[in-house]
């Protein structure tokens, strides 16, 4: 542990130069253990609303705590904007976003460099092989709603639970390409130069997704993604692989024509751009799904859970399918009645065999396309 | 002794700052390249001699090799052009403002500008299709390394004519009329008097845009989407990457070899720079 103390000193010695030369520099402070709670175990500790005396304790917890750290929710991603606002309008906590366009990764490594420290973030929101390589730094908890969540989305500590999904989908400007109907089409010559994927498969978890999709569709399945691969050499081939990250601002001025990402990100191009259009193909559903965690060092840990229960609450739910996304509770909900009649039409309908790979499936995956992606499109 | 800490003091806000930002993160990185959970260990490094680290290095100092020297040749052709009018000249003091900027253009704003304007769905690439019936964005040529190759020049160039404008105008003009007294033609001039006076600041100015070039990062990761071809993006694929994971060991050996790449060009450049600093002042 020699490392982990030289280190130490470095940063103490770091910090306390910063802090003597600049003053918009905050003290690391202490991380409070948060109040006792009424079964006597301190907030950080607490597994379930219970522990506070019921929700109403907890909600008094998290108001003495007064504010929540989130790190990496877009506002435009599954609805976060509006989650946010409501949770901080609701509960009179203060909500703050941190780098709201990281990536998963950058979530762990936040916690890990900001351990002890207030502004170190108190919830994650991670995706699949991220969530899974950390569970250790998750604080066990149960949302009241957790008996409502199918079992295959929960961990059964409750270390994460999953908080909502999607498809893989292909988007396209309808004013500049044809409409796609089948990922075939995507070979044909109306579509050169014009087939964007989001990201680079062996980065971004929603690019192996869409090669994966590709894979189904094509003879493949989770066990085998050569022939997505083989898809896309195909693609490349013939010209139509455009190697352009897709962001908002590419798709509005129609630098990425056709765009092969989750149908929730698809969606929300529509409000700005009218002509884009949403498929998801019939033959080659890919579904993902987000995992929802508490930080175990959260430096708030009651607003930490309260922010929990409100994203499983109805209301939580409601909102993420406003986003586009389906809600992990969405089918209680559907048969309950409660999900908002004007969220429905948001939530896609699907019907079909729903594929969604498991980790060891994925990094079996993963394998394969490290040796063979940059040699398919380079 | 007190006097000299008094002269000393101005630059403290000055070496803490090099110390957060250089001496601290520069330390982590060679710390971190070695010692894997505390243990000496040599595989971190070792990764750096796979087909990857090894096809990114290569295609980093080509493509930072190349842009270097297009960009000093045509920098220093149009520094010439800049010095060899009048210094109260609009059209000089136009240029040589324009030059601080597009310096600077680097970035996602450059890398756009030139997907929207000639990449494959660019204004440009459409434009020339239908009334030409010319395919210029090709086989996406601009989203590999030929294409960054373009682009960094494009930022290169500026950088030139600003670090070489001042090593011209510090050739007198009585070296000139001396050469010419003593029955030099204008080409003897250049070739035995000024050529050999600016060579090593013109060497010097070639280095600086290499380490320029090595070092940039967001132009290449907002053109390039697939594939890591060079360092800067392996390191960031191995940081960031959410489908492989447990790669921040070899980003820092990664990161150690730019740093040492870096140190060997900016150790030349120092004795290139001295050696000019005698004639030029």
């Amino acid at each position: 542990m020699k490392r982990t103390r030289l280190f130490g000193i470095a940063a103490l010695t770091t910090s306390a130069l910063l802090c003597a030369g600049l003053t918009a520099c905050a003290p690391p402070e202490k991380r409070s253990e948060g109040e006792q709670t009424q079964s006597g175990r301190s907030a950080a500790e607490a597994t379930s609303a219970d522990d506070f005396g019921g929700m109403d304790g907890l909600v008094d917890a998290a108001k003495k705590e007064g504010e929540l750290n989130v790190i990496a929710l877009p506002p435009d991603w599954a609805n976060y904007g509006a989650l946010i606002k409501a949770f901080s309008d609701k509960y009179g906590i203060k909500v703050n976003s941190a780098q709201p366009d990281a990536a998963s990764q950058d979530e762990i490594n936040a916690a890990k460099q900001q351990k002890g420290k207030s502004t170190a973030p108190d919830v994650f929101d991670l995706g699949q092989s991220v969530a899974l390589a950390n569970t250790a730094m998750f604080a066990p908890y149960k949302v009241a709603t957790f008996n409502d969540i199918p079992a295959a989305y929960t961990d059964p500590d409750g270390k994460w639970v999953n908080d909502y999904g999607g498809y893989m989908s292909i988007g396209f400007d309808s004013t500049k390409v044809p409409p796609v109907a089948d990922i075939n089409d995507l070979l044909k010559p109306e579509y050169n130069g014009k087939v964007a994927l989001n990201g680079d498969p062996t980065q971004a978890g929603a690019a192996f997704s869409g090669v994966l999709m590709v894979a189904l569709s094509q003879g493949g399945s989770v066990e085998d993604i050569a022939p997505g691969v083989e898809f896309f050499r195909k693609l490349k081939e013939a010209g139509n692989f455009l190697p352009v990250d897709p962001t908002p601002a590419t798709i509005e001025s129609g630098q990425t024509p056709v765009v092969i990402d989750w149908n929730y990100l698809n969606a929300a191009r529509t409000a700005k751009l009218p002509s884009w259009q949403v498929f998801v193909p019939s033959n080659a559903i890919v579904a993902g799904y987000y995992y929802q965690a508490i930080n175990s060092d959260a430096p708030h840990p009651a607003a930490a859970r309260l922010w929990q229960e409100f994203l499983y609450s109805d209301e939580g739910q409601n909102l993420y399918a406003a986003g586009g996304v389906r809600p992990v509770r969405a089918d209680g909900m559907l048969r309950a009645g409660t999900i908002d009649k004007a969220v429905i039409d948001h939530i896609p309908v699907i019907d079909g065999p729903v594929s969604v790979p498991t980790p060891d499936q994925t990094e079996k995956a993963t394998t394969y396309l490290t040796d063979n992606w940059a040699k398919a499109i380079g | 002794m007190a006097k000299r800490i008094r002269e000393a003091l101005p630059l403290l806000p000055f070496f803490a700052l090099v110390t957060i930002f250089l001496i601290v993160p520069t330390v982590t990185v060679i710390f971190s390249a070695f010692f894997v959970d505390g243990a000496f260990s040599l595989s971190r490094i070792a990764a750096l001699f796979s087909e990857t680290a090894l096809s990114a290095l290569w295609k980093s100092v080509l493509l930072s090799a190349s842009t270097a020297i297009i960009g000093a040749l045509l920098g220093a052709v149009l520094a010439w052009l800049i010095v060899s009018s009048p210094p109260s000249s609009i059209l000089r003091r136009a240029v040589i403002s324009l030059c601080s900027v597009l310096a600077q253009f680097g970035g996602v704003a450059l890398a756009f500008a030139f997907l929207a304007t000639i990449g494959l769905n660019g204004v440009l690439t459409i434009w020339v299709q239908q009334h030409f019936g010319w395919n210029l964005a090709g086989s996406g040529w601009l989203y590999s390394l030929s294409g960054l190759i373009l682009v960094y020049t494009y930022f290169q160039i500026p950088l030139m004519v600003i670090v070489f404008v001042p090593a011209l105008e510090g050739l007198r003009e009585q070296w000139r009329e001396a050469a010419v007294s003593l029955g030099a033609s204008t080409f003897q001039y250049w070739r035995q008097v000024a050529v050999p006076l600016l060579t090593p600041a013109f060497l010097g100015s070639v280095l600086l845009l290499f380490a320029n070039a090595f070092a940039a990062y967001a132009t290449a990761a907002a053109l390039v989407s697939q594939g890591s071809p060079i360092v800067p993006l392996l390191i960031r694929a191995a940081l960031t990457s959410e489908v492989v994971l447990g790669q921040s060991g070899f980003a820092y050996a990664l990161a150690l070899e730019m740093i040492v790449i870096v140190a060997i060009v900016m150790v030349a450049y120092n004795l290139l720079v001295r050696r000019t600093a005698r004639w030029l002042q």
